[in-house]
């Protein structure tokens, strides 16, 4: 497979619009002007591609949601990429900057938006500067600005710094942030599709997503579609992190075997060291473990399989870790990020953290685990956004998987702490003798 | 057992547990005529309220500019963010608090994250975070705090120095980047972001003819 988003990445000078230009950057754009906006539409509703950004729902169908009525419309990138194990927009923004901008004018073309932000992380400051130039540049080459290349068409593009909050890749939060607010995120419906941003229809997007927009219309959508498996139509950019020992970012065809990506283009844990478990799609999948390296590397096998492939992020753990640790890690970073607007995520979050010290501290029983399991129970499904969901499926998976890990962490722990063995599980005590 | 102390939830938001007055009248906008504003500071401000069909939408990057020159999100520098914008101190401390990258305390100017999420923690980024404290302990004019992730486990364990990112990290480093940072220097410059090329082999490939477009 060639590459089309990490196509030539490292290419000296990229991120500067001649050099973009000179292999054929902004002519998918020129070609979008002169068809009608269905067409383009149709175009990636032929692609398959599923958005990048976590939720994987497919763009030309959020596309065609927008209305086409003339009104004020905006288009949105996110590019708030927070989600742990994440940083593949980080590298396409910071080395080729014109290709996301082609992609976001286009699709603005397509659903009628006149004004479009980029929604960048205030962390990535070298890619905030970047892009910056490369929007100054864009706008002096005439393709962002008024009647775009004679189409009639206008965008004005701003890019806008985020301040660090990871609820503000959470789309509804990310648009109130966008208006000046703390992040939090909005009862839904209605979707930003009807009522976003100052309350206009608004398409918003991963960073990847947009990216692969020029590629799609110079391959024609059906083309595209070609590549990856069924309902995973495409390429992908995968993070890899954690224990593995060439850490970074691929460009994958979605289908591709997860041992593969991880051992074959990361190189597996060190000598010596086995993989214990993994997290597929950022901190907020469900962990899998050693016995799931097989798996396809797709939306549909990953859900089957009980987790998700998010964002496209894989997080290695291997044998030397402990899972508490991790788990312990992991809840407090959502204790840290819960905006706190509804209970049952800040409250479960932060009883989660204390839970898993507890057993840190040697201060739990076995009974700890239930109660945790069952708080995780009670965050799922009943918060505006999915931020408690993300910390109560990975933590879920863990304990499940790992119990005997933990109950015999809490015994070790008790015994340091000079609390002695834990009393025997109800059901093995003797019965009493009356 | 530990005692659960009532009240105290570890909400992320400064000042939460403060102690507050019911009574105390809420501030108004500040009177432009008693609240002098560096004239650089309004001149960003407003270029940057400017850019957006509504012009609230600039109170993140006005707070960015505030700090800048504040050094922190003080008391004075939300009276000015607030009287260029017209709106309440309350309003701007309301999102000044919600954000992990501005500072509602005095803080040094040397500004460094040193990333503890799982990635980084996995390669040693609590070590190298007790190593960067150590490396600066004493001098206030270092801000060093334990980040979430950071969007660069590639390079575990990082840190963003004043927003440069460098790593993989070894504990040894830190000391030299807190030299490095007091003379001046640009840290560690083998180890920057910037420098770092892509993982991906099949993204290296050899530019041979850059004509005819992408293949
Ligand atoms: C807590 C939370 C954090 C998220 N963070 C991001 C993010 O950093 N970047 C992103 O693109 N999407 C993020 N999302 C997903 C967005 O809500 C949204 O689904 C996505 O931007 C849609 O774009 P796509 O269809 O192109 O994937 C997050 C979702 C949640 C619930
Ligand atoms: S975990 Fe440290 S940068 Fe992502």
């Amino acid at each position: 497979m060639s590459a089309i988003l990490f196509d030539r990445i490292d290419e000296p000078g990229l991120n500067d619009i001649a050099v973009y230009e000179k292999r054929g950057g902004y002519e998918a754009l020129k070609k979008a002007l002169t068809v009608p906006t269905a067409g383009i539409i149709e175009e990636l509703k032929a692609s398959g591609l599923r958005g990048r950004g976590g939720a994987g729902f497919p763009l030309g169908t959020k596309a065609s949601f927008i209305p086409t009525a003339d009104i004020d419309k905006y288009l949105v990138c996110n590019a708030d990429e927070s989600e742990p194990g994440t940083f593949k927009d980080r590298e396409l923004m910071q080395k080729n900057p014109h290709l996301l901008i082609e992609g976001m004018i286009i699709a603005a073309y397509a659903v009628g938006a006149n004004r479009s932000f980029i929604y960048i992380r205030g962390e990535y400051e070298l890619q905030a500067n970047i892009l910056e130039e490369a929007i100054a540049q864009a706008k002096a080459s005439g393709y962002i600005g008024e009647n775009i290349l004679g189409s009639g068409f206008s965008l004005d593009l701003v890019l806008h710094r985020g301040a660090g909050a990871y609820i503000c890749g959470e789309e509804t939060g990310l648009l109130d942030s966008l208006e000046g607010k703390r992040g939090n995120p909005r009862l839904k419906p209605p979707f930003p599709a009807n009522q976003g941003l100052f309350q206009g229809p608004t398409l918003i997007n991963n960073v990847e997503t947009l990216a692969t927009i020029p590629p799609i219309l110079r391959m024609g959508g059906s083309e595209y579609a070609k590549l990856g498996v069924e309902n995973s139509a495409g390429t992908k950019l995968v993070s890899i992190s954690g224990n593995v020992q060439r850490p970074g970012n691929y460009e994958i065809e979605l289908g591709m075997s997860s041992r593969d990506i991880i051992y074959g283009l990361a190189g597996g844990p060190d000598e010596g060291r086995t993989v214990k478990f993994w997290f597929p799609g950022g901190s907020s999948s469900p962990v899998l473990t050693a016995d799931d390296l097989d798996l396809a590397y797709d939306f549909d096998t990953l859900a089957k399989a009980g987790t998700m492939l998010g964002s496209g992020a894989i997080i290695v753990v291997d044998d030397t870790n402990s899972v508490v640790d991790v788990a312990l890690t992991l809840a407090s970073f959502y204790k840290h990020e819960s905006c706190g607007k509804c209970t049952p995520c800040r409250e479960g979050t932060t009883w989660t953290v204390k839970m898993l010290q507890r057993i840190q501290d040697g201060e739990a029983t076995p009974m700890d685990l239930d109660i945790i399991s069952s708080v995780q129970e009670q965050i799922i499904g009943n918060c505006l956004c999915v931020l408690g969901d993300a910390m109560a499926m990975p933590v879920s998976s863990l304990v499940t998987k790992f119990r005997a890990e933990f109950e015999e962490h809490i015994e070790a722990a008790r015994e340091r702490n000079g609390l002695g063995m834990t009393p025997p599980p109800a059901s093995e005590e003797p019965a009493l003798s009356l | 057992m530990t005692e659960v102390t009532r009240f105290t939830h570890g909400s992320r938001i400064p000042g939460w547990d403060d102690a507050v007055d019911p009574d105390k009248a809420p501030a108004p906008v500040p009177d432009a005529a008693t609240t002098p504003v560096p004239a650089e500071l309004r001149q960003e401000i407003e270029a940057e309220m400017a850019k957006y069909p509504v012009s609230r939408s600039a109170l993140i990057p006005a707070l960015h500019a505030a700090q800048r020159v504040h050094g922190w999100c003080s008391p004075e520098a939300i009276e000015q963010v607030a009287t260029v914008m017209g709106i309440t101190p309350g309003e701007v401390a309301a999102v000044a608090t919600f954000y992990d990258m501005f500072e509602t305390k005095p803080v040094g100017r040397q500004t460094i994250y040193v990333c503890t999420n799982i990635s980084c923690s996995l390669r040693g980024g609590d070590k190298i975070l007790a190593a960067m404290k150590a490396a600066a302990e004493g001098d206030a004019d270092f801000n060093i705090r334990g980040f979430e992730c950071l969007g660069a486990c590639d390079m575990a364990p990082m840190a963003s120095v004043n927003g440069d990112f460098v790593g993989p990290l070894e504990p040894a480093d830190c000391a030299q980047i807190v030299s490095d940072l007091k003379g001046g220097l640009e840290v560690i410059p083998s180890k920057q972001l910037r420098a770092r090329p892509c993982a991906d082999p099949a993204g290296n490939v050899a530019v041979t003819s850059n004509e005819g477009g992408q293949s």
